[in-house]
């Protein structure tokens, strides 16, 4: 019942945060505010983790290629394949459950323990709308995220392979380019889309509707956590067998 | 002016407020007093339109809450100012950024103008020269003035005031209290005030509303509440020894 409770205040939630509008120049700014807090604020971290992810699947690949009739260029398809089609959408994205999912739910929540949401209703600002659709609209920026997050695991990937003496580099571009399917990009976009808006509404629901003190911003901030990757698995688990089998 | 009628508000099984008649003047400071729990907090949200009553009418100006349309309803609480008991300060922007929010989202007027009105309000309050600073570089007493310059700076017709002293020395306490009732009278504003200091209702009870079990056990001013032989009255107010000490005095002439 807790459950059901939950999922109805968070659809709920959601047909608040489209109700009334801020006024349209507050809103401008709010949400240029989340693109630099929430999207460029992350791209260090995205750079740095696809990098070095595409680099291990680059050399667990090529470690494993032991069959003289298995062409070297494999290692490169295989991870064309992991870093577009998983690694960047989905395994960057439970990162930033981690990093953004944390920073929305304890900065929404620590407002609603100060009586800043409060302040806000009582003022006649629709408080969803002002905290959250900015963040929803500046999510919309995140498949950038995944896209350079592909280009730096696959030029990971490259590096490893390459300066590891596993591959030459002609071997490894033609493995790049070898049976490229352009749908799977579709794919990939389709639901980074779609864990953006996860990732910008699961978050802000756990703040929004958390009650207490300090403590409970932390203890919000871990169950917005869990609760994000599990929205976000099982979004990839349905998406994948909607568009791929 | 603020005339509640009849009103009831209640939680599951329990009822809060029952059934309270009380007119809130204009110009005047109008306090509600009363024990934890007594149903001040639910009373004041139901006047803020947070909570909506279950039976009985609150009327602004004679107009009753519930025929007011949407919009009607967001053009209230554009005329109403609230300074919460922490303040409530957005601390994402600093204090001239906080005064200038209500009149960034509810007005058309240019940035200078904004930024006239603000510092005039700054002013007001005491706080000029401290625009730039963020609300966790100034004081507990400083970010209450702040929160009345925010509450004040889009000239409110109504201002809500939650336990404005809360964790203030007497002196501050003293500052905002006057600050409070100063405001009230310049501007003509209907201005209710929950407390749980004495101190403030001897220095700004000017209408005093007192609850107990969600029931308005008794009405008056300042001067009457120490006169009152209500048993539940002079057991609220006499529960500090101060004022035990004052009656002690008065009683004895002194």
């Amino acid at each position: 019942m807790t459950y059901l409770h939950s999922i109805g205040e968070y659809f709920l939630m959601l047909k608040g945060v489209f109700g009334r509008m801020t006024k349209g120049s507050v809103l401008r700014s709010l949400i240029f505010k989340e693109i630099d807090e929430l999207i460029m604020g992350s791209m260090g971290i995205v750079a740095f983790l696809s990098f070095f992810i595409g680099a291990v699947v680059a050399i667990q690949t090529a470690l494993n290629l032991n069959n003289p009739l298995i062409p070297k260029s494999l290692v490169a398809y295989a991870a064309r394949q992991s870093v577009i089609l998983e690694f960047a959408p989905t395994f960057i994205s439970i990162i930033m459950a981690g990093k953004v999912g944390s920073f929305i739910t304890s900065s929404i929540g620590s407002m609603r323990v100060t009586e800043q949401i409060d302040a806000l209703e009582v003022m006649g600002i629709n408080s969803k709308n002002y905290l959250i659709f900015p963040k929803i609209i500046a999510m919309l920026t995140y498949p950038f995220v995944i896209a350079i997050s592909m280009f730096l695991g696959i030029l990971g990937a490259y590096t490893a392979a390459v300066l590891g003496g596993f591959v030459t580099s002609d071997q490894f571009i033609t493995g790049l380019q070898d049976e490229f399917i352009p749908f799977h990009l579709t794919y990939a976009f389709i639901k980074t889309f779609l864990f953006a808006f996860i990732l910008a509404t699961v978050p802000a629901y756990h703040g929004y509707y958390m009650k207490g003190g300090a403590l409970e911003v932390g203890e919000a901030s871990t169950t917005s956590f869990v609760w994000t990757s599990v929205v976000l698995i099982v979004t990839n688990y349905a998406v994948t067998q909607l568009l791929l089998s | 002016m603020i005339q509640v009628k009849n009103l009831h508000k209640g939680f599951n099984e329990q009822e809060v407020l029952k059934g309270i008649n009380y007119t809130f003047e204009r110009g005047k400071t109008n306090l509600i007093i009363g024990q934890s729990g007594s149903g001040k907090s639910v009373f004041l949200k139901c006047m803020l339109g947070l909570f909506k009553p279950d039976e009985g009418t609150i009327e602004y100006d004679q107009k009753p809450y519930s025929t007011f349309s949407d919009e009607e309803q967001r053009e209230l609480r554009t005329e109403m100012g609230m300074l919460f008991q922490g303040g409530a300060l957005f601390d994402s922007m600093n204090v001239e950024e906080n005064v200038m929010f209500p009149l960034k989202m509810f007005t058309k007027q240019r940035k200078s103008d904004m930024l006239k009105r603000v510092h005039e309000v700054l002013e007001r309050v005491n706080l000029e020269g401290t625009g730039n600073k963020m609300p966790s570089e100034i004081s507990g007493g400083m970010q209450k003035r702040v929160a009345i310059a925010r509450a004040i700076v889009n000239k409110p017709k109504y201002l809500f005031c939650d336990e404005p002293n809360s964790g203030l020395d007497p002196q501050t306490a003293t500052v905002i209290d006057n600050l409070i009732m100063d405001l009230t009278h310049e501007n003509d504003i209907t201005t209710v005030l929950i407390t749980h200091d004495m101190n403030s209702v001897l220095e700004i009870g000017e209408r005093i509303a007192f609850l107990k079990d969600g029931v308005l056990a008794w009405k008056g001013t300042k001067d009457e509440i120490f006169k009152t032989d209500d048993q539940a009255v002079t057991e609220f107010v006499y529960s500090s020894n101060l004022f035990q000490k004052v009656r002690v005095a008065q009683q004895k002439g002194i």
